[in-house]
């Protein structure tokens, strides 16, 4: 009965966003209110369906009823609570209800806070929002409803793959989807703006919070993935240039860009085409990111002919939206007028620069996802793109981007000094200098490359700094006078400074990691004792337990240093008896930010042990970077600017006035 | 400064940044890239030592043998051919005689397959997708192998690595 409630609930949000998809577009030329505001009661009730369809999907998981195909093949009724709800969407049928459910929420959200827009402006924006929830709920409904039956119900389920049976499972995927598709709000205003012809600064700052929105949570999904990677597969890889993690930086690359060009639109009325293209773009990298990981093309180019129709369906709708939105751009973006003169050094510059750099380092991931892809079909041969190209050519354009960085900010709108900029970002040149100084020395000149890249990222950090100490006057007034001026600052100034940081933080950490890694791969019995990096690790000894709907072996080891014991640690391997396959969970000991790392692997029949140890030296810093880049995003959010909208009627203007 | 010079200064800059990225693809494009071969390619074309290559087949039953300090050998085959492979460290949680497998490494003068990398991505239906379109060529498909378990966000991979500069990769 819930099953099909939930099929009937998806059919009925079908229905309404067929209704919403065209009739506030007839209202919309026929200048008719009434007609107007159906989007808006649409969206809502959308959000009601899609959300009871996605909640009986969730009770089916919950309930563990086995005649549904869905929860058969992808739960068990042994498994922990929390699993049978992560596992909902730990599939391609339920993540892809979860995928539009978030669609449905954020055209619900614009519907119910979108009152300062102008009625058509909305019309268009939730029109548009419907056609991408139609083609999503259509291919849900005619490929992979989640909700069919089996005929013969089976006593118990296949069990969710071990791997995804972990907290990550909770946080990754949710928060990835509400970045990917929070773009789709940017792409809506950029069509809408496109279809009415008209665009302006206020459009900017309407669709930049949005924007935001789905930044924030695309940087910490793909930082959270990137942490899950790291201690689920047990080999202490935290980033593997795999297509499907490129489907995810992509967007998140063109959404950074799209971000900081909305700023020069909003500021100085300027960039308007490019940021239109870019909102397209970034969604359309997101559609394509879908389409990579959804329809098997990765995985095996053959699951199209396995199942032809999720793959051409899924391709049907990528061609549709970018090739449909494309076109609308190269028809209408000549008639959209040009604003805002700039000098090429200013802040506009920069940021065009900043733009230029992050649309390429793009284009040059979407070549290598995308080139063995192309080879194969084409040319039949396989190959395989990896972390060595890469690091060729992504690493060099993010090195240009991020010296660029601390200047960005500094250069005056219009036209800038940069003479002027780079004396004031004199003491953050001489302390990257002095980081690379005493990073060389320390690793008494071993890598070349790494004391550089450390450099680089104090100088990002320290640019930071001081463009706040420049704007506070923290050197040259007196201390309470800067104080009342940091706290006059506006927050989206700290957002900047909280979000540049973060990019040296994480860059620190990545150098860190990769360069001075250490690892001790042994097999190991009880009480031998392996050294690392200063720590002595000593097996104590291996038993066994049992888990829910599993068994595992646990190994104990003791950490010390220089003879003071520290903590203990207990990486186990556990075997699903349901699947047949087995995980290796690695125990993790945080030391500041460095982190011991042992993982298990084989255990010999004379009770030995295969046993993997890293030392990873401030590893940590590769996501604190990313949270600290949240973080300044959630700040530029709270910006006054933002919080008070977009132009209002004169009269909602003066009760906000009080609040200053 | 005229509009007209502005924009110049622009496009100039915009085709300076692309010029650069073209130049570091096609830099990397020539020796960054990997190939894929099976025993039965490696036979026919006579892969030259030391030029690194992703190798993928079946492990053949009957012939892992564990040595000292973790040293694993195995052979990998195609039904046409095999292939010795020599690999130090921990193997994959699903490596198992008789299943696809893709390992990263080169050939040493003696013709044996020296990894650094083994993967083995799969669950107990499905395997690599690279050996599973090898062996479809070559008519030696299991058809159970095509029912592909759908996995989540993430894809279900678990590697071994052999050495420090594998695990920093």
């Amino acid at each position: 009965m819930i099953a099909e409630s939930g099929h009937y609930a998806l059919v009925l949000a079908l229905g309404l966003a067929l209704i919403q998809s065209i009739v506030p577009l007839i209202g919309a030329r026929l200048a008719d209110a009434a007609l107007m505001n159906v989007a808006r009661s649409t969206a809502l009730a959308q959000l009601l369906f899609v959300g009871a369809s996605f909640l009986a999907l969730v009770m089916l998981h919950v309930n563990s009823d086995f005649s549904v195909a869905n929860v058969y093949e992808n739960s068990h009724s042994m498994k922990p609570l929390l699993y049978k709800i992560t596992g909902v969407w730990g599939n391609h049928e339920g993540s892809m209800l979860l995928w539009v459910s978030i669609l449905a929420l954020f055209g619900g959200l614009v519907a119910a806070f979108g009152n300062n827009l102008p009625l058509s402006l909305r019309a268009h924006v939730l029109a548009v929002q419907a056609w991408i929830a139609s083609a999503f709920y259509l291919f849900i409904l005619v490929t992979s409803n989640p909700f069919l039956r089996i005929a013969n119900p089976p006593i118990e389920g296949r069990d969710l793959n071990p791997v995804l049976q972990d907290i990550g499972l909770a946080v990754h995927p949710p928060m990835l989807y509400l970045g990917y598709v929070g773009f789709s709000i940017s792409f809506s205003f950029a069509i809408a703006a496109l279809m009415e012809g008209r665009i302006d600064a206020a459009w900017a700052r309407w669709v930049r919070p949005w924007t935001l929105v789905a930044w924030i949570f695309l940087t910490l999904g793909i930082a959270m993935g990137s942490y899950w990677a790291y201690y689920e597969l047990g080999w202490g890889g935290w980033w593997f240039w795999d297509p499907v993690e490129n489907a995810s930086l992509m967007p998140w690359l063109a959404g950074t860009a799209l971000l900081h060009s909305a700023l020069v639109m909003e500021k100085r009325n300027a960039l308007k085409v490019w940021t239109i293209l870019l909102s397209i773009l970034t969604f359309s990298l997101s559609l394509l990111g879908t389409f990579l990981v959804r329809s098997g093309v990765i995985t095996s180019v053959h699951a199209f002919a396995t199942d032809p129709t999720r793959g051409v369906f899924i391709l049907l709708i990528l061609c549709l939206f970018i090739g449909g939105s494309l076109s609308l751009f190269a028809g209408r973006a000549t008639s959209l007028k040009q604003g805002g003169l700039f000098a090429p050094i200013s802040r506009e510059g920069a940021l065009v620069l900043n733009n230029l750099l992050l649309t390429v380092a793009c284009a040059v991931v979407l070549f290598g996802t995308l080139y063995p892809l192309a080879m194969e079909m084409l040319a039949d041969f396989k190959m395989s793109v990896g972390a060595p190209f890469y690091n060729l050519t992504f690493a060099p354009l993010f090195a240009l981007l991020l010296l660029a960085v601390p200047f960005g900010p500094m250069l005056a709108w219009k036209r800038g000094d940069l003479l002027g900029v780079m004396q004031r970002l004199l003491a953050a040149g001489v302390a990257g200098l002095v980081a690379i100084a005493i990073a060389w020395g320390w690793a008494s000149g071993g890598a070349t490359l790494a004391p550089l890249a450390i450099g680089l990222g104090v100088f990002v950090i320290a640019g930071a700094i001081t463009d706040i100490v420049e704007r506070t006057g923290l050197v040259r007034v007196p201390f309470a006078t800067a104080l009342h001026r940091a706290r006059g600052l506006p927050r989206s100034a700290w957002g900047t400074a909280f979000a540049h940081a973060g990019l040296g933080v994480a860059l620190i950490g990545i150098v860190c990691e990769t360069t001075w890694n250490s690892e001790h791969i042994a097999t190991m019995k009880q009480n031998d004792v392996a050294h690392i990096a200063g720590y002595d690790v000593k097996l104590d000894g291996l038993f066994q337990r049992q888990g829910p709907n599993y068994r595992e072996m646990i190994a104990e080891f003791k950490i010390s240093r220089d003879g003071e014991a520290i903590s203990v640690m207990t990486p186990s391997k556990r075997s699903f008896t349901t699947r047949g396959s087995s995980t290796t969970e690695a125990a993790l000991l945080t030391r500041g930010a460095s982190q011991l790392y042992i993982s298990l692997g084989d255990a010999n029949a004379d009770g030995a042990i295969a046993v993997r140890i890293y030392h990873k030296p401030l590893v940590l810093l590769i996501w604190w970077g990313p949270v600290l880049m949240a973080f300044g995003g959630m700040l530029s959010l709270s910006d006054r600017r933002l919080r008070v909208g977009a132009p209002k009627p004169a009269r909602a203007k003066q009760r906000l006035q009080p609040a200053e | 400064m005229t509009r007209k010079q502005r924009r110049m200064t622009i496009i100039g800059g915009s085709l300076a940044v692309l010029a650069l990225a073209a130049a570091l693809v096609l830099n990397a494009l020539r020796d960054s890239i990997v190939f894929f071969s099976t025993p039965s390619m490696v036979a026919e074309k006579h892969v030259a030592p030391g030029k690194r290559f992703r190798l993928g087949g079946l492990v053949q039953p009957g012939s892992l043998q564990r040595g000292d300090n973790l040293a694993v050998s195995f052979e990998v085959a195609d039904g046409n051919a095999k292939l010795p492979v020599a690999y130090k460290g921990i193997l994959p949680d699903l490596f198992r005689e008789g299943q696809g497998v893709v390992a990263e490494g080169a050939l040493d003068a003696n013709g044996v397959f020296k990894a650094d990398t083994v993967l083995a991505k799969h669950d107990e239906t499905y395997m690599p997708k690279d050996v599973a379109d090898a062996l479809k060529k070559q008519g030696h498909w299991k058809d159970d192998y095509g029912a592909q378990a759908s996995g989540g966000a993430k894809p279900a991979a678990t590697t071994a690595q052999g050495n420090p500069q594998g695990a920093v990769r």
